[in-house]
């Protein structure tokens, strides 16, 4: 009954939207999208004439966007690399890149696993085969089993990069997860499972560990404090990279980011501040 | 007289039409799979790709070895076999020759049923009751096993292979039980000697299009396989099938890169394994139905 002047409505609305306010496009990495989007609704509220546009893709597609004019802001897991810049220049732009977030990654295990720590080193050989049983670590003679993120994952790239100096993860039997979630899952029902998640992930039924560099220690447990203060080693910056030093809708769009509010957006979803907040 | 003439025409070219559609809709996937996965080769041997034990994407350089995957994919479909035939045709059976006439929709209702549960639904199920249970009874490490995901596909291919199996049960005359039972044969003997002979070449379709449905399941197997290019791969160790390194891989493999043509390429090799199992599967119902 109502439909003809809903749709009506709707296309009014976003006719009026079109010709009276701006754009504004922000494309890239999957681990940022959930804060440009949620960013988005909130900014979206708040300056109801901005049509703020929300793509995927992974960092280098952004990249690649905003090199080519086709987004304002680019979402990245990691800072641009050299030829991007070379190509960056070559076209007249000049990137500037935004620290937003940071992302920890927990190491984490099945809560009966009487382990508390690892060194780095002793992580790389559980996840590249050299250690196999629990007992080699003073747990239980109990077998090991990896379970890690699949290849397209950022986190997987992140904890190669991290954890594995770059190598692969290559333990015999290794399974492989399709989400975070399913990683907490499996960690949760495998009494000699060692996964790695994304801090948000971390709940009752798996057990983080705390991580150190080298044997020297400190021993860290991921949390908010330990990533801002740099202590915790398995954590990575989160950009937002623009064309210059913004200006208008744009500039906007990153203090707000960047703001209180904007930074109590990326607590919410588990990613770690650029700040501590007060409250 | 003239108007009907008309009518039945507009028909005929609206169903022409339709037809035609899909025949086309078939020819274009078949053209871009192909097309997306053959410059591939330029880069990689045919023999590499097909025979490599190795898939290591995204390493430097990267290593496309599809074998382990495609040994995935066989043994969990065998697994699924091992339980979906049996019981597949035992169900067509017991519908066709042991329940009474009144008892069999209802039953061949709930096989039905059995085939709209959601595959996600079998996925979660495996993964939080049968997996833990399996990795208990068995003292495994870990339930995400080929054993796990070839019990799930196995009750997933079952209504496919009972539903066109009883059709080749439903299908044999009643002539053939009259005069074995006349001869003096038990009930179990005509079943077992005369009504299955009969119906097998229809229960082999069944099994085609059930191995079919098994190979090409994608979320159950992503869920529950643990997704782990092993080689040589066993029913107690995790497994990767294709259908899993398509599902997994293709979200972040660039787009015109070689990853992303390797992983079009793994979907060309399903597509055909599919293919020939349905076509199969389908020219052996059809002799079926003629009654040859």
């Amino acid at each position: 009954m109502f439909r003809k002047p809903m749709v009506a409505a709707v296309v009014l609305l976003v006719g009026l939207a079109c010709l009276a306010g701006e754009e504004l496009t922000l494309k890239g990495s999957t681990t940022v999208l959930p804060i440009a989007q949620l960013a988005a609704e909130v900014f979206a509220e708040r300056f109801p004439e901005v049509a703020v546009s929300v793509q995927g893709g992974g960092s280098g597609v952004g990249i690649a966007a905003l090199i080519d004019g086709t987004c304002d802001i680019a979402d990245a897991s990691r800072a641009m690399k050299p030829s991007e810049w070379a190509r960056a220049v070559e076209k007249g732009v000049y990137p500037y890149h935004w620290f937003i977030a940071s992302d920890g990654i927990a190491i984490v295990v099945h809560p009966q696993n009487p382990l508390q720590r690892l060194t780095l080193a002793e992580i790389k050989d559980l996840y590249t085969g050299r250690i196999t049983n629990w007992k080699e670590l003073g747990g239980p003679d109990l077998k090991v089993v990896t379970i890690s993120r699949d290849s397209a994952s950022g986190t997987y790239e992140v904890f190669k990069e991290l954890v594995l100096s770059g190598e692969e993860p290559s333990a015999p039997g290794m399974l492989f997860q399709p989400s975070n979630a399913a990683v907490a899952e499996a960690v949760a029902r495998t009494p000699g499972a060692i996964g790695y998640v994304g801090m948000g992930y971390l709940n009752p039924a798996i057990k983080a560990l705390a991580v150190a560099e080298d044997e020297a220690g400190p021993y860290v447990l991921p949390s908010e404090e330990a990533v801002i203060s740099g202590t915790y080693p398995i954590a990575r910056p989160l950009f937002m990279i623009t064309n210059g030093f913004p200006e208008g809708v744009v500039r906007r769009f990153i203090m707000f980011i960047l703001s209180d509010e904007g930074q109590r957006l990326v607590s919410e979803l588990g990613y770690v501040p650029i700040r501590s907040l007060a409250g | 007289m003239k108007k009907r003439g008309l009518a039945d025409r507009v028909v005929k070219v609206i169903t022409w039409g339709c037809a035609s559609c899909s025949l086309l809709g078939l020819g274009l996937i078949t053209l871009f799979l192909f097309r997306e996965a053959v410059p591939l080769f330029s880069r990689v041997s045919f023999g590499g790709f097909l025979f490599g034990a190795v898939w290591r994407p995204t390493s430097d350089p990267p290593s496309f070895g599809i074998l382990p995957m495609v040994a995935g994919s066989a043994l969990v479909t065998f697994g699924a076999l091992l339980v979906a035939v049996p019981f597949g045709i035992g169900v067509a059976l017991f519908i066709g020759e042991v329940l009474p006439q009144g008892f069999r929709d209802l039953l061949k209702l709930s096989v039905e049923i059995l085939a709209g549960i959601p595959s996600v639904v079998y996925g979660f199920f495996g993964l939080v009751v049968v997996g833990p249970w399996l990795q208990g009874v068995l003292g495994l490490p870990t339930g995400q096993t080929a054993l796990l995901a070839a019990l799930l596909l196995g009750v997933m291919a079952l209504p496919t292979v009972a539903s066109v199996a009883e059709d080749a049960v439903a299908a044999v005359p009643d002539s053939l039980r009259e005069a074995s039972l006349a001869l003096g044969a038990t009930p179990w003997q005509t079943m077992w000697r005369v009504v299955l002979p009969a119906a097998k070449s229809g229960a082999f379709a069944g099994v085609l299009l059930g191995m079919g449905r098994a190979i090409g399941e994608t979320m159950t197997v992503l869920m529950v396989s643990g997704n782990s290019p092993v080689w040589p791969p066993s029913f107690l160790s995790p497994v990767r099938t294709m259908t899993a390194t398509v599902a997994l891989e293709m979200a972040e493999a660039p787009v015109g890169g070689l990853h992303y043509r390797a992983l079009f390429a793994v979907g060309g090799v399903l597509f055909l394994f599919v293919l020939l199992l349905n076509l199969v599967g389908e020219l052996v119902a059809h002799r079926v139905r003629r009654g040859a």
